[in-house]
């Protein structure tokens, strides 16, 4: 194939530049042009959509240090295989990304073995540990995108305090994984009608909430951006939405299974419906979508936490938390909020997948301008298929939505003006 | 509300909350003809002869313990028991890894007791054998609802329209959970007690009541049945300490005074004397907590030997009383 492309015929859809119309798009030694280069190979996207390469601004590629769960080449098979051109990556690796000799090694490996773009996060803490402020003025000159303590949340306020002020001076965003640790303790699912049923340990929305009632007031104290990740409980929703109208600088995500699935599914102590923060209640799961529709929560994200076999497969309450993601991801978003709910329209879910986690991040993405780079996806919002979890290019099965029939798909990836795969011949390379 | 019987068709039995009240009903029928058995000079049948049961405790118990171990003997099954400590679990052996190798010896039942809620229904999925849950976590204890529910039956000759109280840590029982589950179906009414830390407001989707002190249910129940406190450390964030407790939810001699007459006082066992109970109360009048473990062989023979494929005990002679009334 040449080095220049002619994506002809598709709905082009670019929320960053306000464009959905039916017209060609040309890519040229791996940029966004204007006219057509000579010579260009010819996609034909009729009756299909164009949109910007997909962004998932919350991964875990689990490289250094579980390689048996994920790599980053199989991670990055997965998002393109998702229709996702950038990740950004999760520090909680083994060692912990807290210091610029993982993060130079995390971007080596990725420039070697990946085949979509990787953004690295570094740890506000060392050792995600809540004690000690990582090296954040390191973190950033070595190119992390945002500071997070995922999988943990940091619960002194006072360290919070200072790294998001000190965050600030390299105009780093701050993002949070929300959990009182105090009110989760021991906890494994939802706190509610069904941890009471099933006899499990609750981890009540409660303590989701009160960190982001904390995130906004240090938000809007310190006047530094703070996003809060994997946003699972109705009243957090409440609470930023009152927020983000008095103008404080606070973002947060939704993650699939957060608006597919609520706590009842656990019933049967299936470990695939096990993740942090737990999956809660048909209330929790409305106001989600409410405030995803009404702009209170701007970015969609996967939460893309592979676990092998042997490691799910064992009592409920000591199996790791998390699933599988980035395939299911655009699938479930457009089954829910476009078709059975309506919510929002596609060029609203586009801009929460592209333009508004890369402004968040700062990213040279999420955009089709000219001159852009030339991360594209091709997708069909009406496609129907079943996802078959043992076709995933990924190292881990864990997923709940084996077998489930979905609408909507992405067909082609193309990577920096390289289709790197699409739905008829799979992976290139 | 009649209640017909259903067959048992299942390998395992991991939850009440698994199975219909008919079903329920037939192991508590079966259970009242295994009790003959136990009343005889001659206490063994031949229903599971030859085959092969593994007590497997992962957590120590000896009252559950022994009574399956009585009721596989009974029924002339060979029994072998197998305790956490001498299992290869610490030595880093997984729980499934484990139960498959108790199941390459053929073992034909395998009874567990586990801290992990759902470890037993883990383990009936994926083997071919039957498992029985002996209490898992705090999620459920089948054959003590089951026993419970048999001594109340036996005792006041119905379940239906019954008003039951449990008093205690619900919060962390996993013998709450199945008296629930299974008095709840069969028509009981069931008021649980204790500070709101230990019966949250959540349990009312169960279908019961709820009430937070002890005196509101003793004119009213017949049946009494006290949960033990656990001493452990972790439960000094959910009330301030035993004294508090007896003070406010202790069946004092005084309080059982107030007691309906013929109110049945029941306990899961071990008991804490003078802590959930008076001493001479648990010995006294309307206390029935020896006959719940004379009772508790009968179900788990019933258990063992209907998981087994037992065909409806011949000597089955349904009880009437509860399937006529409204």
């Amino acid at each position: 194939m040449s080095d220049s492309l002619h994506i002809k015929g598709g709905r082009v859809l670019d929320p960053a530049n306000g464009i959905d119309e039916i017209r060609d798009l040309f890519v040229e030694k791996g940029v966004i042009v204007g006219s057509k280069p000579a010579g260009a190979s010819v996609i034909d996207a009729a009756g299909k959509v164009v949109t910007p390469g997909l962004i998932d601004i919350h991964v875990h590629f689990r490289e250094p240090g579980q390689s048996h769960k994920e790599t980053i080449a199989t991670g990055s098979r997965c998002a393109a295989a998702g229709g996702f051109t950038t990740v950004v990556c999760m520090p909680n690796t083994s060692p912990v990304a807290d210091s610029p000799a993982t993060i130079t090694w995390i971007q080596e490996r990725a420039a070697s073995t990946a085949i979509v773009n990787v953004f690295c996060t570094g740890a506000i803490t060392r050792g995600i540990a809540g004690e000690e402020m990582a090296p954040i003025g390191a973190l950033a000159a070595a190119g992390v995108v945002a500071l997070t303590d995922d999988g943990r949340c940091v619960q002194n306020h006072g360290v919070m305090r200072r790294a998001v002020e000190y965050a600030r001076q390299f105009g780093l965003p701050v993002m949070d994984h929300c959990q009182e640790a105090t009110l989760s303790s021991d906890g494994v699912m939802n706190e509610g009608e069904w941890s009471t049923r099933l006899g499990l340990p609750g981890w009540p929305a409660l303590a989701e909430d009160l960190i982001v009632a904390r995130n906004i007031l240090l938000a809007e104290e310190t006047g530094h951006p703070i996003h809060c990740q994997h946003i699972s409980s109705a009243r957090s929703v409440r609470l930023l939405r009152e927020a983000r109208r008095r103008g404080v600088p606070i973002t947060a995500e939704a993650c699939p299974h957060h608006i597919a699935l609520t706590d009842g599914d656990l019933k049967t102590f299936d470990t695939n419906f096990k993740m942090n923060p737990p999956l809660r209640t048909q209330a929790d799961i409305d106001e989600i979508i409410a405030g995803i529709a009404d702009g209170t929560i701007t970015i969609l994200a996967s939460d893309h936490a592979p676990h092998a076999p042997y490691e799910k497969e064992v009592e409920f309450d000591r199996a790791p938390f998390g699933i599988l993601g980035l395939e299911t991801e655009l699938p479930l978003f457009f089954e829910i909020l476009l078709h059975q709910r309506k919510a929002l329209s596609l060029p609203q879910i586009i801009a929460m997948l592209t333009v508004n986690p890369a402004r968040l991040l700062n990213l040279d993405r999420g955009t089709l301008s000219v001159g852009a780079p030339a991360d594209v996806t091709i997708l069909d919002p009406d496609h129907a298929w079943t996802y078959d979890k043992n076709e995933s290019p990924s190292l881990s099965r864990n997923t709940p939505f084996h077998g489930s029939s979905l609408r909507g798909r992405a067909l082609t990836t193309i990577v920096g003006g390289k289709v790197v795969w699409d739905l008829e011949n799979g992976f290139r390379g | 509300m009649t209640m017909n019987r259903q067959e048992w068709n299942h390998k395992d039995l991991c939850a009440l909350a698994d199975h219909t009240a008919g079903e329920l009903l037939t192991i508590l029928d079966t259970a009242t003809a295994f009790k003959g058995v136990g009343e005889r000079n001659l206490k063994k049948v031949p229903a599971l002869r030859g085959k092969t049961l593994v007590n497997f405790f992962v957590e120590p118990s000896t009252r559950t313990r022994i009574s399956f171990e009585l009721a596989a003997m009974r029924l002339s099954a060979d029994v072998v028991n197998i305790s956490a400590s001498a299992s290869s679990l610490e030595k880093g052996e997984t729980l499934l890894d484990t139960a498959r190798n108790l199941e390459a010896l053929r073992a034909d039942l395998i009874v567990i007791r586990h801290k992990s809620a759902g470890s037993a229904r883990f383990l009936a999925d994926r083997l071919g054998a039957s498992v029985i849950n002996a209490g898992d976590g705090a999620h459920e204890h089948p054959t003590q609802g089951l026993l419970d529910a048999f001594t109340i039956r036996e005792k006041l000759g119905r379940i239906e329209g019954v008003r039951v109280a449990i008093v205690g840590d619900i919060l962390f029982s996993r013998v709450a959970r199945s008296n629930i589950q299974l008095l709840t179906k069969l028509g009981a009414k069931v008021t649980l007690v204790g500070p709101p830390t230990l019966v949250p407001a959540n349990f009312a989707s169960m279908g019961v009541g709820i009430a937070h002190s002890i005196d509101e249910v003793l004119g009213e129940s017949d049946v009494i049945n006290l949960l033990r406190i656990q001493h452990e450390r972790q439960r000094k964030e959910y009330f301030p300490g035993v004294g508090e407790y007896t003070a406010r939810f202790g069946l004092t001699r005084k309080r059982a005074a107030a007691l309906k007459e013929g109110c049945l006082i029941m306990h899961p066992g071990p008991m804490n004397r003078g802590v959930e109970i008076d001493s001479d109360v648990a010995d006294g009048r309307g206390s029935v907590i020896l006959d719940q473990v004379t009772n508790g062989l009968a179900v788990r023979m019933a258990v063992l030997y209907l998981c087994s494929g037992g065909a409806p005990f011949s000597k089955i002679e349904p009880n009437t009383k509860d399937s006529k009334s409204s």
